[in-house]
């Protein structure tokens, strides 16, 4: 017979295939139209916390409503039905736990820790009104986005699984990964650890299925009180005694266990058990968002982009000005994933603790590839706006093109200025046109006698567009000769030096 | 906190050792330790890693044997370039005088940008695909288009056009992944041991597809500098010493036939280009097997001077081929 049980796992497995298919497919080759943003855009959080953010609901974001909507009927579903991590960890707590006969039952059972999630969403709600996302540190969607895209994927490949030409690194992505092994190996705790009492997501989902109809629901005549109905249960919720509303995920075990038939999906039976609404410690609650809101003028007084132009942040093509950005980026890793030179790198502290894991260009490592605007283009918040390449390269003659920063010689490491040999590889790979590196001829006395004729470059800031192609490419390996800053990145009013470009 | 429960305390002991069971346990002990000691002699060393480099590789030569019959430069202009391809090969005496039924050949277009056809950055896909075609006329068992491209490869081959035109040819498009890279004995006067894209390994004949284009530190870039693209690794320091690099790799890279693009020419801002009022119709093939001569002759559509190209001179050193491509048989012909 085909139960909602079954339907739920086959309904997971689908979903959970469907997610790394679109983060396989996000690349230059595979991206043939498919919606690769979906998850990151269906999040109620993210939709949520960048209305509080920026005022507006992106594009995309108004996708949440598909899993708002079904919750305020149905209540949490997402959590069991849809969300990758949630599957994920219902399978690894499944594995992780198959050996502890007899200790379901404590191990399932509610528990006032589970509290703590509400307290972590008000503080990132309270953030978010201040203007600062954080959310996208631990809305689970992100998250996962971010730890398949910096670190699962570049391991696979690797490992020998042959995704990329060449081999990904990001700096920093084993403290990505080691977040995510930390809440899957959580799972050892109890089963859905990170579900149940960290989540975000789910805290504000929980909330938001006070009102379901059609919830689990336990008839009191027929419940021999056994609690079999706990071997299995995803939530934590409580199904053998008054049901925890916010808790349940829908994952249907319960009525599977229930040797009595006492447990049912839908409206309430004449002799159907009373319900729990949230159970949120109101003073708890308060002291969190107090916290974050104290917190906040601590976050905006430390030294960041935003209070003085930092020279290694250098933003994706199209992206918002730094408060904007910062208003805006989740730090998902979409964009990471998409970049086709893993330019794209998630930040440390160079843009601030509140800049973690947001993309900067580092050139070492790539550069911004002239024609390519896929990051604007999977960017769920807008972030990075969806810009064509018409106005990335600026189509002459009324469009500037879009400046990333600007290239600077360091002449004592450049080996036409300072070690008399030829080179202007950087010349050769300038994307312009006119190209913004330009040469002198000079010839100049060799030490041990005779001419040694050199181009010595130089940059013209007017055309440079800082995509950083030169100091990628440039042959001096460990620091390249020709480096890229952020001054006179087009996204910034004030981090300009030349007084002509305005 | 609930008390954990205790297990009994059992007071369990080990048996006594015989004399039999003594001897027996130190006997194994003992020949732990002895391929303990032996393992250690074995691998002792002074040397802190294996200081062992791998084997590098030559490259085949890719010439068939020269002949008489027919000219060594042959020059095609007009405007469809299919035609103009098989022209000119069939001037040099037809595919089948190149290629032998079943053969591997390996195409070499210059794929090196993210940028489109009419921008004259990479080689006209026109040309690649006619050269396919040919090929698989001739009884070729597979083609195969193949470049180390300096903008992301993926990007370079989608919108040059090549890719599809050599999948509509019947070609197979071989991007190098940093994988299929093999340590190659260049045999240079700089170049010595470098990374080669392993398909000019495996490749039975090569056909070099450049385009006309200029450069700013060697003055131009054509049939010789074009095997930059079979090589990974640190290659932008070739620029230091451009001259002997582009003679060396010509040295090294000997292919079965050349045909130059010059249906459209990048006159300045090369070798990247992107501006369309820096390209001009040249209307051209130029085919042969003098790389030498080919480059020389193609001189005239950058307003250069083999004098000003010293590259040239140091391949004719080096036996590679003639500078004054008027000495050579060659013919010139117009199609359409």
């Amino acid at each position: 017979m085909i139960t909602l049980r079954t339907i739920r796992r086959y309904w997971a497995l689908t979903f959970l295939g469907l997610f790394f298919f679109l983060l396989v497919v996000a690349d230059f080759r595979g991206l043939k139209g498919y919606a690769v943003s979906l998850f990151l855009e269906m999040d109620p959080l993210t939709a949520l916390a960048g209305l509080l953010t920026s005022g507006t609901l992106y594009r995309g974001l108004a996708w949440s409503l598909v899993v708002v909507i079904p919750t305020l009927f149905f209540g949490r579903f997402f959590c069991s039905w849809v969300c990758p991590l949630g599957i994920l960890n219902q399978i690894v707590g499944r594995s992780l736990n198959r050996r502890r006969p007899g200790e379901e039952y404590r191990l399932n059972r509610y528990r006032p820790l589970f509290r703590t999630k509400y307290y972590i969403l008000a503080a990132l709600l309270v953030l978010a009104a201040g203007g600062t996302l954080q959310t996208g540190l631990l809305d689970p969607l992100a998250l996962l986005t971010r730890s398949v895209a910096v670190s699962l994927f570049p391991a696979l490949d690797f490992a020998g699984l042959r995704l990329y030409l060449h081999h990904p690194v990001f700096q920093g992505g084993i403290l990505i990964a080691l977040l995510l092994l930390a809440i899957l190996w959580a799972n050892r705790l109890f089963p859905r650890f990170w579900c149940r009492v960290l989540c975000p997501l789910g805290a504000l989902l929980g909330l938001l299925s006070w009102r379901a109809l059609f919830r689990i629901r336990r008839d009191v005549d027929r419940c021999s009180g056994c609690g079999r109905c706990l071997t299995s249960c995803q939530g934590g919720c409580d199904p053998d005694g008054e049901l925890r509303v916010s808790e349940c995920h829908l994952c249907m075990n319960c009525l599977e266990e229930c040797p009595e038939g006492a447990l049912h999906f839908g409206l309430p039976g004449s002799r159907s058990s009373v319900h729990q609404p949230w159970d949120i410690n109101r003073r708890r609650l308060v002291e969190s968002g107090v916290a974050a809101l104290a917190g906040y003028p601590l976050w905006k007084s430390s030294l960041s982009a935003e209070s003085r132009p930092a020279p290694s942040v250098i933003r994706p093509p199209g992206s918002l000005p730094e408060s904007a950005f910062l208003a805006r980026c989740l730090k998902c890793g979409a964009c990471m994933r998409v970049c086709p030179t893993q330019v794209l790198q998630p930040a440390m502290l160079e843009s601030g603790l509140e800049g973690l894991w947001t993309p900067i260009l580092v050139y070492r490592l790539g550069y911004c590839e002239h024609h390519c605007v896929l990051c604007g283009q999977v960017c769920p918040t807008g972030a990075i706006r969806r810009i064509g390449v018409g106005e990335k390269i600026g189509i002459k003659p009324k469009e500037k093109p879009i400046r990333l920063g600007t290239a600077f010689f360091d002449r004592g490491r450049c080996l036409p200025w300072s070690m008399q040999t030829p080179c202007i590889v950087c010349e050769e790979m300038c994307p312009t046109s006119p190209k913004a590196i330009w040469y002198e001829t000079v010839t100049r006395k060799h030490r041990e006698g005779g001419e040694v004729t050199l181009k010595r470059p130089f940059v013209e800031p007017d055309r440079c567009i800082g995509c950083g192609i030169c100091e990628n490419k440039c042959p001096v390996p460990d620091l390249a000769a020709i480096r890229v800053t952020s001054v006179g990145e087009s996204r910034s009013e004030t981090n300009r030096m030349i007084l002509k470009n305005g | 906190m609930p008390e954990k429960q205790r297990r009994p305390r059992r007071n369990r002991v080990m048996e006594t050792t015989t004399r039999r069971e003594f001897i027996i346990e130190v006997a194994k002990s003992s020949g732990i330790a002895a391929g303990l000691v032996a393992g250690g002699f074995l691998l002792y060393t002074r040397e802190p890693i294996s200081l062992a480099k791998p084997e590098a590789r030559l490259l085949r030569d890719f010439r068939v044997p020269p002949s008489d019959l027919f000219p060594k430069l042959v020059i095609v202009r007009g405007s469809d370039t299919p035609r103009m391809a098989a022209e000119a090969v069939t001037r040099l005496g037809g595919m089948a005088r190149f290629i032998d039924k079943g053969d591997r050949v390996l195409l070499k277009p210059n794929v090196g940008w993210d940028r489109q056809p009419e921008q004259a950055a990479n080689t006209g896909p026109e040309l690649v695909g006619a050269v396919a075609r040919l090929c698989r006329e001739a009884g070729a068992g597979e083609v195969w288009v193949s470049d180390v491209s300096l903008n992301d490869p993926h990007r370079s081959f989608f919108r040059s056009g090549i890719e599809q035109a050599a999948l509509e040819a019947g070609a197979k498009v071989l991007i190098p992944s940093e994988r299929d890279f093999v340590e190659t004995d260049m045999r240079g006067e700089r170049l010595k041991i470098w990374p080669v894209s392993r398909f000019f390994h495996e490749a039975d004949k090569v056909i070099n597809l450049p385009i006309v284009k200029h450069h700013s530190l060697s003055g131009c870039t054509l049939a010789m500098k074009n095997w930059y693209g079979v090589i990974g690794g640190r290659r932008n320091q070739l620029h230091q010493d451009i001259h002997t690099s582009i003679v060396d790799l010509a040295a090294a890279v000997r292919p079965t036939l050349t045909i130059v693009d010059a249906t459209r020419i990048l006159k300045r801002n090369g070798p990247t280009g992107g501006d369309l009022q820096d390209v001009v119709a040249g209307s051209t093939l130029v085919a042969g097997l003098d790389e030498v001569a080919l480059d020389a002759f193609c001189l005239t559509f950058l307003d250069l001077e083999a004098s000003r190209v010293p590259y040239l001179a140091m391949a004719e050193k080096r036996g590679l081929g003639v500078v004054d491509w008027r000495q050579l048989p060659h013919s010139e012909s117009q199609v359409g």
